[in-house]
This record gives C-alpha cells, structure tokens and sequence, in this order.
C-alpha cells in the first residue's frame, strides 16, 4: 500500500501538465542571456539568468566550491538558496574570470549539486573542447545559436532529477501504515491508477 | 468595414514582399526565423528588443575595436579578435547574415594581424550593421502599421 502510494505520486505528476522545470542560465553577455531566456520560457520552463559562474555558485548555496553549510566558509551571501530547486544548468562556455566547464567541474565535485544536469554553449565547434565537456559529466553540448529543438531535448534530463528529487521527499518523509511500520524504499513505476 | 480590410491586407503585403526581400538580399539568414518564432502576444517586442541589443553591441564593440586598431605601431590585435569573436556570436544569433559573413573575413585579417585588412573590414561591419539597421526599422514600421490597423502580423516562409 506504501509503495502504491509513491507510484501514485510519480504517476500524477507525470501524467499531470507540463511540470515546471527551473533552469539556471549562465552567459557573460546580455544579449545571451534575453535570447536564451525567452527560449527557454517559450519552452514552459522557469529561468532565472546570471552572468557569472561565482553568480551562478552564489545561486546554488555553493560559494567557490565551498559548500554554503559549512561554518568556516566566509558567506558574504545573505540569502541561501538551497530551497529553490534547480532542474538544470545551461551555461556559455567562454566567459571572463570563469568559464563553463570550470563551472561544470564545481557543480560536479559538489556534493549538493552534482546530480543538476549540465549543458554548455558554446559559439565555437571545437572538438576537443566538446569532448572534454562531456567527459566533465556535461549531458549535452549546443553549438550557438541554440534553437527550440535543442532545448526540447533537455526534457528528459530535466525529468529524472525532478523525479528523484520527488523520491528523496519521500525518502525522508516516510508514511507509516496501521502497524506503524515505516514504508519501505520502492523504485517508482508509472503504474496504473486501478490502486486508487 | 470591407475597406480596413483591403488596408490591412495590403500592408501585410507590403511587409510581407519586405520582409521575404531582406532574405533574398542576404540580409537575413533564417536564425531571424526562429527569433519570429519566440515572439507571441505575451511578449511581441521581444524581436524589436534583441535587434536593439544587437545594434548597441554592434556600436560599442566597433568603437572599441577602432581605438585598438588606431596607431599602426601598436595593435591590440587580441582585443580586436575579442571583438570580432563577439560580434561574430551575436550577429549570427540574430540571423544578420551579412553582418557574420564580413565578421568572417575580418577575423581571418586578425589572425594573420593584417592591420590594413581590419580596418577595412571595421568599415565595412560599420556600413552592413547601420544599413541592417535602417532596413529593421522600415520593417518594424510596417508591423507597426498593421497592429494600428488591426490587423495580425504575418507568419512569414522563407523557403
């Protein structure tokens, strides 16, 4: 009945409209920035931009690799952002000071963020630095300018942190049943709704 | 009533011819397509805003590129690659297609320090961003036109 319930809940929020996605922007230039943030609102997704990697780390609760809970960490950011979910990074790759794939290598070895999917941009087709990102742990590489299609491939990505996100919940808010048991972990399914 | 009807028409034909005459000049590649595409009725300036962005940038970037390129015993050729990178990114992000294309030839002058060579083509980036520029504004005019008639702007296809 327990294992039911968290299908359940996965179910409807898959089967339920478009579910918001928020998306983290990173590009040094302003007119990056208006151009992929209209793409990604006209693709149902909530944005928030910045334009700098440290503005970007600021933004996740990381502060130059220095996780926001640690007491020696000097945080001259006042407001923590760890409640706002971000379901995925997009970011330029050449930009002053940091560059995406620093960026890229921060989120990684965080062990807060390491699971927010990561795309860079780049105007440049470099072979070499495309496969480095990648193997830095990027999902996806887009050659500027980006287009609808490519931001509709992000979906998928965006969709299994927002999924295993919603299991975490579920994970340390456990449900007991009549004997008081706490409810085992289940892998969720789309089940059908008969168990209702 | 049949008579607003025959102005809004023909504006949207005006535009229409215009807008289809800037492809076929080469003045716009279908990058510009797409932006059209992000614009709706939440957000119809969107395509006006980025062009000016756009033009701002262009102004700004040949500026700075112009004081490097000044004393022939001193080029700052990095900060003029810096610029031509950019200029390069966002007129190709925009669809102004001449704009990239002299980017192009510029960057190669850069990356042979052909001070000569960049500065012909400064001029020449100058002269294809205001004459995009001017051509912009007649075609915002023209939509412009059309919302005042009340009419809807045309989904155009540019094959």
């Amino acid at each position: 009945v327990q294992g039911s319930r968290l299908n359940l809940k996965i179910s409807a929020m898959v089967m339920a409209a478009e579910p918001q996605f928020h998306v983290l922007a990173v590009d040094d230039s302003l007119f990056d920035r208006k151009l992929i943030e209209r793409l990604l609102q006209k693709a149902s997704c909530q944005v928030t931009t910045v334009d700098s990697g440290y503005k970007a780390l600021e933004f996740l609760g990381l502060r130059e690799g220095v996780e926001i809970n640690d007491p020696d960490a000097v945080s001259t950011s006042p407001v923590i952002h760890q409640e706002v979910e971000v379901n995925l990074i997009i970011t330029d790759y050449c930009m002053p000071s940091m560059t995406g794939y620093d960026l890229l290598k921060e989120v990684k070895e965080s062990s807060a963020c390491k699971n927010i999917p990561v795309v860079i941009m780049s105007s440049e087709n470099v072979p070499a630095r495309i496969s480095r990102c990648l193997e830095e742990g990027a999902e996806e590489f887009f050659l500027k300018p980006v287009r609808l299609a490519d931001l509709n491939k992000l979906k998928p990505h965006m969709m299994k942190t927002k999924l295993k996100n919603q299991k975490l919940e579920e994970i340390e808010t456990p449900s007991k049943d009549e004997s008081g048991t706490v409810a085992a972990v289940v892998e969720p399914e789309v089940k059908n709704l008969t168990e209702i | 009533l049949h008579a607003m009807n025959t102005v809004v028409a023909q504006l949207q034909r005006r535009f229409q011819d215009y807008l289809v005459s800037l492809y076929q000049q080469g003045f716009l590649d279908n990058q510009f397509t797409e932006l059209r595409k992000l614009q709706d009725e939440g957000t119809p300036d969107f395509v006006a805003e980025v062009v000016s962005l756009f033009f701002d940038d262009c102004s700004k970037l040949i500026n700075s590129m112009s004081r490097s390129l000044e004393r022939p015993e001193n080029v700052d050729f990095k900060q003029v690659d810096s610029g031509v990178h950019q200029l390069k990114g966002s007129s190709s992000s925009v669809g102004a297609r001449r704009v990239k294309n002299v980017c192009i030839s510029f960057k190669e002058c850069c990356d042979v320090q052909n001070r000569e060579g960049c500065l012909r083509c400064l001029q020449q980036v100058d002269y294809e961003y205001k004459m995009l520029k001017t051509k912009l504004q007649d075609l915002f005019n023209l939509e412009q036109q059309i919302v005042q008639a009340g009419g809807a702007i045309p989904q155009v296809n540019i094959n």
